[in-house]
């Protein structure tokens, strides 16, 4: 009797706290979840930044035009790394 | 090895209050207004017979920019008339974003989702209120929602669509943009700091001279966050521009 307390009483020691089990994996998550939204927005703004790049160098004078079109390009695809960050900051804080 | 401790994020975006309910973040934002007011007040006093200097100087550099880089390039001649909002708008983020990197204060009063929410709402109301204005009800609404060039057939799709992307989704874009890069860059400011710091105080004295890598990615980072701080008011302004421009002149 008094070995099977004992063993009882190492499983409760060793069993981890649900809400501690719950933040340990919300923290492991968060990293994949950064990781995984900066992917796309990544090579998006690669491409669209070199697009802009190559129209520049083509045609100068349009410069001005590109310029303002490839921020706001940029703005439209950082939305979504950025989308992901804050899913970061809510599964690793909140 | 050192002991890095993370602070719980309320400490870092958190701030004791000086008065009840107003805070660091209220102290910027009531100063970034009384600071574009001053200067704007200086320049309007100035002689405009003379060449500009100092305030007036900045201040029409500054008039001169959202006229010529975010209105011509986005609404036209036409929008001309919306530089006061434009430019009160830009200089209202700037001035909120740019304490993220001034000593003493460290904050950008952006960094909390109660400054670009606000905003982002308030642009929602004017360009949804212009496009009312300029159309009607009835011809702003069939305009966003039922674009001109679409096959009968697919408005079935096209529509809850443009519903989604053009009421629902832009606002909230629009402040998480914002809201998102503050946070992070403010993140990232904390986290070298603070690597460096417990580098510089870590047991092991081997490792203090490496308290100098993140100390250089500090000073590099902030660096990085005076172009952020200019770049996401801009990009706020711009999108702005392009909102009410799309509201005001719609698609043939």
């Amino acid at each position: 009797m008094e070995a099977l307390a004992k063993i009882v009483a190492k499983a409760t020691e060793a069993a981890v706290d649900p809400a501690d089990a719950k933040n340990q994996a919300a923290a492991a998550s968060a990293g994949y979840a950064y990781g995984l939204a900066a992917i796309g927005p990544g090579i998006g703004i690669g491409y669209l930044v070199g697009k802009a790049v190559e129209a520049m160098a083509r045609q100068p004078e349009a410069a001005g035009m590109v310029r303002t079109t490839m921020f706001l390009g940029i703005a439209f695809t950082e939305a979504l790394a950025l989308i992901g960050f804050v899913v970061f900051i809510l599964l690793k804080f909140a | 090895m050192i002991a890095l401790e993370f602070p719980p994020i309320n400490a870092i975006l958190r701030w004791q209050d000086v008065a009840p309910s107003f805070n660091k973040i209220a102290i910027i934002a009531v100063l970034a207004t009384i600071i574009g007011c001053t200067i704007f007040a200086m320049a309007a006093r100035a002689d405009a017979r003379k060449a500009p200097r100092g305030a007036r100087n900045l201040a029409e550099t500054s008039v001169e920019f959202i006229e010529n880089g975010v209105i011509m390039q986005t609404m036209g001649r036409d929008g001309l008339g919306w530089t006061p909002f434009l430019l009160t708008l830009f200089l209202f983020i700037y001035l909120c974003n740019v304490p993220g990197i001034i000593p003493f204060f460290q904050m950008p009063a952006t960094a909390r989702m109660a400054i670009p929410g606000a905003l982002a709402l308030m642009v929602w109301v004017v360009y949804n209120g212009a496009g009312i204005k300029h159309q009607g009800f009835g011809g702003y609404f069939k305009s966003v929602l039922f674009p001109p060039g679409v096959p009968k057939a697919l408005y079935v799709l096209v529509t809850p669509i443009e519903f989604i992307s053009a009421i629902i989704v832009r606002p909230f874009s629009l402040a998480v943009r914002l809201f998102a890069n503050m946070l992070a860059g403010h993140i990232l400011l904390v986290t070298f700091a603070l690597l460096s710091e417990s580098l510089f105080q870590a047991k092991d004295k081997i490792l203090i001279p490496f308290g100098v890598l993140p100390m250089f990615m500090l000073i590099f980072l902030t660096g990085f966050e005076v172009l952020v701080a200019f770049l996401q008011a801009y990009i706020f302004t711009i999108l702005t521009a392009v909102y009410i421009g799309g509201a005001v002149h719609p698609e043939h």
